[in-house]
């Protein structure tokens, strides 16, 4: 089988950069370790900063995806190889992909909150994720705690995972922030009567429309900030939980007992994209992620000839800087292939 | 007399949110709620005409109005003259003033 390009990872980077490249003529194909596409955005409920449904946003991109490119789905990549300038991929289907070039589109996974031990994932029963609470919100479930009770206090620990020294990860994860402040509106929303608390460092309420969200939610819902980092969690009998915290507005140590914890985890490189760095040899960018070749110029070229990336296995990206970035991936191989036939 | 060993009786300065009293931020919620936007910047403070020559220092309020710290902000407010510079810096555009009329209005009418 053969290809103009090889685009690995079938999330929204993935997606949208294929649509791209068969508009602008070349043939594609597109490998999906899973056996459905979309990605993380298929898991999430209701998108920051406005609202929209996530799956109104993985419907339109997949009703935009020509019928023309081979989709591969459930297959993963074995090995590859270089030759004349040509990449022959093996893949887990036990076929060969012969390929010009290369789009990595493999994104990011969820840091493993078990590593900030302090916080008590997975030792007490009532401390999760964001995901894991979006998935609550997505499926329409009560949130209750493991007790079975509604929680009458919810406090949401920003930066797990990430601007940490201590794990190594000293870069933003960009979403995290904002997300925070959605989840606390809908839990407000869903349970009126339940408090919400944001413990952070300081708020990147950078994008559009994400500092007018955190007004309302201070304004409308009554969400309170306050600013200091969960030294540690410890659990009471009755399975709430005892926060500590230094509340350094005011100088002073603080305290709470809580039904629930939700931990914001931010985003680690995924195991494709750890494979394919290995696999290739590709430059990393502050010990993590993709590095570009230029983050300004060049920035979807990877130091390999013929091998680009798009999306979050770059850097922590949201759904429109993704999207964007997908397409910008698609253009800057468009030129790769203007250029090499001159 | 022997000389001590400086041993003191340290009052908690924990703020216990399990024992504090968030009656006044609920009440403000609901008759000016722009009292929760507060970002603690501290410019209120920096322009304070009476806080100055006083104590007064109204991003401390802000905060311990969320906080439940209400025997803090019956001790300060009376500091307050009322001269709306704090509203005229504030970048959040909160309605100090109005908010300083209410606590007291509030405190007035509760028992502390």
């Amino acid at each position: 089988m053969n290809s103009d390009v090889l685009v690995i990872g079938g999330g929204i980077a993935g997606i949208e950069a294929a649509t791209n490249l068969y508009l602008l003529g070349y043939s594609v194909t597109l490998v999906e370790q899973e056996s459905e596409l979309g990605g993380h955005v298929a898991q999430w409920n209701k998108l920051f900063p406005n609202y929209k449904n996530a799956h109104q946003i993985i419907q339109t991109l997949l009703q935009q995806l020509p019928g023309d490119i081979t989709i591969l789905r459930s297959t993963k990549i074995i090995h590859l190889s270089e030759k004349d300038r040509l990449f022959s991929v093996n893949l887990s289907n036990n076929s060969t992909i012969t390929t010009k070039t290369i789009l990595i589109a493999t994104g990011y996974d969820l840091f493993d909150a078990r590593l900030k031990e302090e916080y008590g994932y997975k030792i007490y029963d009532n401390v999760i994720t964001s995901a894991e609470l979006e998935s609550l919100l997505r499926q329409n479930k009560p949130i209750l705690t493991k007790q079975g009770k509604e929680p009458s206090r919810i406090g949401f620990v920003h930066c797990v995972g990430s601007r940490d020294r201590k794990i190594n990860n000293l870069y933003c994860s960009k979403v995290c922030c904002v997300t925070a402040v959605k989840q606390a509106i809908e839990i407000r929303q869903k349970l009126p009567f339940c408090e919400a608390y944001c413990f952070y460092m300081d708020l990147r309420m950078y994008g559009l429309n994400f500092e007018e969200l955190y007004n309302e939610s201070q304004e409308k819902y009554g969400v309170t900030f306050i600013r200091g980092r969960l030294s540690e969690a410890s659990e009471t009998i009755d399975g709430k939980l005892i926060l500590k915290v230094e509340d350094t507005l005011l100088g002073r140590p603080l305290k709470m007992t809580i039904d629930m914890l939700v931990l914001m985890v931010g985003m680690v490189p995924s195991k494709g994209t750890n494979f394919l760095i290995k696999e290739l040899g590709l430059h990393i960018n502050n010990g993590h992620f993709i590095a570009s070749n230029d983050e300004h110029l060049r920035a979807n070229h990877t130091n390999k000839h013929g091998i680009f990336v798009a999306g979050s296995a770059s850097s922590p990206k949201t759904i429109d800087d993704t999207l964007a970035d997908a397409r910008s991936a698609a253009m800057a191989i468009h030129q790769f292939f203007k250029n090499s036939k001159l | 007399m022997s000389k001590s060993f400086g041993f003191l009786k340290k009052n908690d300065r924990t703020i216990d949110y399990d024992k504090n009293d968030r009656a006044l931020f609920y009440y403000l919620m609901r008759v000016e709620p722009s009292a929760a936007l507060c970002i603690a910047c501290g410019a209120c403070t920096a322009t304070c005409s009476s806080g100055n020559f006083s104590s007064l220092d109204l991003h401390k309020i802000m905060l311990s109005i969320r906080r439940g710290e209400k025997v803090y902000i019956a001790k300060e407010i009376t500091q307050c003259v009322l001269c709306g510079k704090c509203q005229l810096v504030c970048p959040k555009n909160v309605n100090t003033r109005g908010i300083i009329f209410q606590i007291m209005s509030f405190l007035q009418s509760s028992q502390l």
